[in-house]
């Protein structure tokens, strides 16, 4: 099987993540599309640390890890304090920033 | 058709419905288990792919931590006596818009690319050999300072969620 076939499930995926940021209101559902675009982005990388058969790829899909594992505790967070104080999570309705 | 391809194909379709199942759902609960296939489906193609350690840590770090993460973000947040209202259909256009070009510029750039690659995968018995090679010579200081986030993301987090 050629690379194609792998690059083209991680850009179906990347693609999916992408309609779900922007099509969606929901702050944890935006949260989870992030999610699938930094997995489809180790996909790309698990693939191409395959095909050219050494391991340095693998070692950023760990560190892409990290920092995912760190900003989903850091996000919800953030959206939990964000609904304590405003009794939403719609995106739309969170903007005391702007004028 | 050899069982290789087979696999792939039946990972590859769970994946896929499943991260629509994610962004199209209505019920977030229903977005929140889809995710859990999603992330089981891309652990699975790390397996094709002889990446048997990225797997496990696949499983462990997104299916264990991630997604209970997620779950109670979405039990602590949603009303359970009002139904979630979707907005979707608000923005679809210029999103349609948005998503076909990003989509577009992908293809074409995988398309257009000649990737060095190497044609059949060297299969090998494991890679957590290599993998603990590297990350305790070449990249020992990134691995460090990693932990120094994660240490910083937790203090981080539990100050942003305590009550006061």
């Amino acid at each position: 099987m050629g690379i194609n076939y792998f690059l083209i499930l991680a850009l179906l995926l990347f693609s999916i993540g992408v309609a779900g940021v922007l099509l969606r209101r929901n702050a944890i559902i935006v949260f989870m599309c992030i999610e699938l675009m930094l997995n489809s982005v180790n996909l790309v990388f698990v693939s191409f640390s395959s095909y050219l058969g050494n391991s340095i790829g693998q070692i950023f899909v760990f560190f892409i890890m990290t920092v995912a594992a760190a900003e989903a505790a850091v996000g919800l967070a953030i959206i939990i304090a964000l609904f304590r104080n405003k009794e939403t999570i719609n995106i739309d309705e969170i903007n005391i920033l702007k004028w | 058709m050899n069982y290789y391809e087979i696999i792939f194909y039946v990972f590859a379709v769970l994946t896929v419905v499943s991260a629509g199942v994610v962004v199209f759902s209505r019920n977030i609960i229903y977005s929140a288990f889809a995710l859990l296939f999603t992330f089981t489906g891309v652990a699975g193609i790390y397996v094709l792919l002889n990446a048997d350690f990225i797997a496990i840590t696949q499983l462990l770090i997104y299916v264990g931590g991630i997604m209970i993460l997620l779950i109670f973000g979405v039990m602590l947040t949603t009303n359970v006596t009002n139904v979630e209202i979707t907005t979707q259909t608000l923005k679809a256009l210029p999103a349609t818009i948005v998503v076909a070009i990003v989509s577009a510029l992908l293809v074409s750039t995988m398309v257009s690319t000649k990737w060095a690659v190497k044609d059949p995968i060297s299969v090998e018995s494991t890679t957590i050999n290599q993998i603990g090679e590297l990350l305790l010579t070449k990249y020992l200081l990134p691995f460090e300072i990693a932990s120094i986030v994660l240490l910083i993301a937790m203090m981080g987090a539990a100050f942003l969620a305590r009550k006061n």
